[in-house]
């Protein structure tokens, strides 16, 4: 009883004992605070990595790809069972994307992946992160009229019926002004005749004239290229405008022709040469993970296929480089990579099958430390804190060196003065640990709010748009961590007390008693 | 306790004693129920032949300061029966106060034996003497030594709470109380239960002292200097208690003073001179 009434009242008169635990409250809630945000990111990462990934990836070495996909997606479906929910086969290549802007090339360079229509949704995420709501429901490569996300502005057929438009009524302008000098040199030299009809020569309404032509001519204005869809970021320019409004500015859209270019797959014996092809933009994406916005061009499989020269002329079975396949929601995903790779033993097949983390692995495994890190090193802040509260106490046993020696007198065993310390310590970790942990979490919830204040207060943007896509800041507190924390905390703040109640403890009641 | 069985045969060893076993049970099961509360007057209850309470045979002890030893106590005699009111006199250094320290075990000897009900206590275990100091010694010092976080109130009670769990010293708590509240009456310090001990002047101090010495029902009282910081006066008073303490209750009073004034009003005075003892009538 004594124990807890003396440790209670040294709690209460004892406030620079206090003042030695703050260090742990500001540790816990800095522990707390870094943890829920670190894992709100890596939360929100996996999620934008896992994104248009797959869970396990089986790739093909080699440019002509695996033949007889067929053949690959029924071994894999042996191998790994019912756990299999969805597989689509797929063709990787590196790939040069170029465009026009008013006049000017500009090329990008992509990752150009062709997708079976039908199967590829099931694999990934990709297909709710298109632009237009129709693909997100269902995935087609052919250009909609309208409806597309309202940042694209105008986007679709009726923009490509405009630009053609437009771009037609250009040239006519341009030819115009070209047959009006023609017409005039002549007459600078001569003296000068009656001018002459402008528009004589040109030939009539091109528009009926590709009507009139048939389905010869590619008439831009009512038909389309073959459809790809481009990343966000290939396909625009971040910038922040003048009013400080962060925009992106779109180089091409739906509706806007390119040109592709890619090795073709060669029989043997043969190098590899470049195939060029129209395509015309039908969506964009948009994962919020600049490495795939920036990087991915998506085209249907079988026109890929063709381009590319990967059908047997003789067998009509086209190659893939790639198998996707998801598998379903807690499946063991090493496990399942590790049994296709002895299914497939790399001696033997050249082939490359990996998890989305294993396809991430740096980045993920860069951010595992960062959050290992930075917990050993607030936990050292703790650490240190347990240090100043070992000092505090010391002085507090010479400050109550008689108080133990009385204690002693009325007949109060070492273990009850050891207990008083220890209990004391106790009390001072879980208050400490308490408010750092209820500061720590109240932190977490209005993480956002006190960001925006701090940006109000300095001016400085916590996160620049231009550089995150992260609109607010995420968080995840995980209760098991917190409870990590504050068991640690409060479990420093004990030991850290063990050596002065031991000293408490092991004071000669008779020379505690004369100690003034 | 096999030091307490095997304690040395003597004149001490040869009475068996009824509150001595009760002692040692309780020194076996520390944790069992306490011992059953003494009487109103406790030393009534086994009157006996006049043998010693409390006595130490051929006590030496000796401080080391630096690496002079100074011999303190020098093989002292002492003995004290049941119901006296003894005065140990002596000079600055004579050891008296080492001497009581050995008597109440907060101390061992260096050689010799204190025996306590015919058996020898200077052996214990720590966990046995502690039980000792907190049931059957009171102790009062001349620094009063109140613990200052506590209440007059709670200073009185700190050796029931020291000697019960939290358990049974919580479902007793009213009875400690009214107990508390009566032994302050006793001492006159009724109005300041709820004072800290900063608030009390020097003889308020002693008397919760007294108080809080007197809580368990000791069998015996020791007073280092009881009056030694306190003036002429109000140290008449405090002695003024003892004395009657020791008539009403028939309380064994063992105190150390220098002052021959107060030492004249105890039964006996035992005089130490250079660590020996020197009869006084």
């Amino acid at each position: 009883m004594y124990k807890l009434l003396l440790s209670w009242r040294y709690l209460r008169t004892r406030y620079i004992a206090l003042a030695s635990i703050i260090s742990v409250t500001l540790g816990v809630a800095t522990l707390i605070v870094v943890n829920s945000v670190m894992e709100g990111f890596t939360q929100e990462m996996h999620k934008r990595l896992h994104g248009i990934l797959s869970d396990l990836v089986f790739e093909s070495h080699s440019l002509g790809g695996l033949p007889d996909p067929e053949w690959h997606e029924a071994e894999i479906r042996k191998t790994l069972g019912d756990q299999v929910v969805g597989m689509t086969s797929t063709v990787q290549v590196p790939a040069m994307l170029s465009f026009q802007v008013r006049g000017q090339w500009i090329t990008r360079q992509v990752n150009l992946v062709g997708i079976d229509e039908g199967t590829y949704a099931q694999v990934g995420d990709f297909s709710q992160y298109l632009l237009h709501p129709d693909n997100q429901a269902r995935l087609s490569f052919l250009l909609r009229d309208k409806g597309y996300d309202a940042r694209l502005g105008e986007a679709g057929w009726d923009f490509r019926r405009n630009r053609v438009t437009y771009e037609r009524a250009v040239q006519e302008q341009m030819r115009r002004i070209e047959a009006t000098r023609q017409a005039r040199q002549p007459a600078e030299a001569e003296p000068p005749g009656p001018p002459e009809d402008p528009l004589a020569g040109v030939p009539a309404d091109p528009y009926s004239g590709a009507e009139a032509g048939g389905g010869d001519v590619f008439d831009e204005a009512k038909e389309q290229h073959t459809g790809v869809i481009l990343g966000l970021m290939v396909a625009s320019v971040r910038h922040r405008d003048p009013d400080n409004v962060v925009r992106d500015y779109f180089l091409c859209r739906p509706g806007d022709d390119v040109n592709l270019t890619f090795p073709t797959a060669p029989p043997e014996g043969t190098a590899p040469s470049a195939q060029s092809a129209k395509f015309t933009v039908v969506d964009l994406y948009e994962s919020k993970m600049s490495e795939y916005d920036s990087t991915f061009a998506f085209v249907p499989l079988g026109e890929l296929q063709r381009l590319r020269g990967m059908i047997d002329p003789q067998t009509r079975v086209a190659s893939v480089t790639s198998i996707q396949i998801r598998l379903r929601p807690g499946s063991d995903l090493n496990a399942a990579r590790d049994a296709l790779m002895q299914r497939f033993p790399a001696d033997q097949y050249a082939y490359r099958i990996q998890t989305w983390k294993d396809l991430q692995g740096p980045l993920l495994a860069a951010v595992q430390m960062e959050t290992t890190i930075l917990n050993i090193l607030l936990f050292l802040i703790i650490a240190v804190a347990g240090f100043g509260i070992l000092a505090t106490f010391f002085m507090i046993v010479v400050e109550k060196t008689r108080d133990v020696g009385i204690l002693k007198a009325l007949g109060a065993p070492s273990s009850g003065v050891m207990s008083i310390f220890l209990s004391y310590g106790f009390s001072l970790g879980t208050v400490g640990s308490g408010v750092g942990m209820i500061g720590g979490l109240l932190f977490v919830i209005y993480i956002n709010e006190i960001a925006a204040g701090l940006e109000r207060v300095t001016g400085h943007e916590v996160f620049d748009p231009t550089v995150y896509y992260f609109q607010q800041i995420p968080t995840v507190i995980e209760p098991l961590t917190v409870a990590l924390v504050v068991v640690g905390a409060i479990a420093i703040a004990v030991l850290a007390s063990v050596l002065p109640a031991l000293r408490a403890a092991r004071l000669h009641p008779v020379d505690a008693l004369r100690y003034e | 306790m096999k030091s307490a069985t095997c304690a040395s045969a003597g004149s001490l060893r040869s009475r068996p004693n009824a509150r001595s076993s009760v002692l040692l049970d309780s020194l076996r099961n520390l944790d069992g129920p306490p011992r059953a509360e003494p009487d109103a007057t406790p030393v009534a209850s086994f009157a006996r032949g006049g043998g010693p309470l409390l006595g130490a045979k051929k006590v030496f002890k000796s401080y080391r300061k630096s690496k002079h030893i100074v011999p303190v106590l020098r093989g002292v005699d002492f003995a004290i029966r049941e119901g006296e009111f003894v005065a140990i006199v002596g000079q600055s250094g004579s050891g008296k106060s080492t001497l009581l320290h050995l008597l109440g075990t907060l101390d061992a000897p260096d050689a010799g034996e204190i025996h306590f009900e015919g058996n020898r206590i200077d052996n214990l275990p720590s966990q046995a003497r502690d039980v000792l100091r907190n049931r059957y010694f009171g102790m009062i010092f001349q620094f009063y030594h109140l613990l200052p976080e506590l209440t007059t109130l709670e200073n009185v009670l700190a050796p029931r709470m020291i000697g019960q769990g939290v358990f049974r010293y919580w479902l007793n708590r009213r009875q400690h109380f009214e107990e508390a509240r009566q032994l302050l009456g006793l001492v006159g310090l009724s109005h300041r239960l709820t004072h800290k001990p900063r608030e009390l002047s020097g003889g308020e101090m002693q008397r919760a002292a007294i108080a809080r010495a007197l809580v368990a029902h000791p069998q015996l009282l020791l007073a280092d200097e009881p009056t030694g910081n306190l003036d002429r006066q109000t140290g008449q008073e405090i002695m003024s208690l003892l004395r009657a303490l020791n008539r009403q209750q028939n309380l064994t009073i063992v105190m150390v003073t220098h002052d021959n004034a107060i030492a004249a009003q105890a039964d006996r005075t035992v005089r130490l001179v250079e660590g020996l003892v020197e009869q006084v009538a």
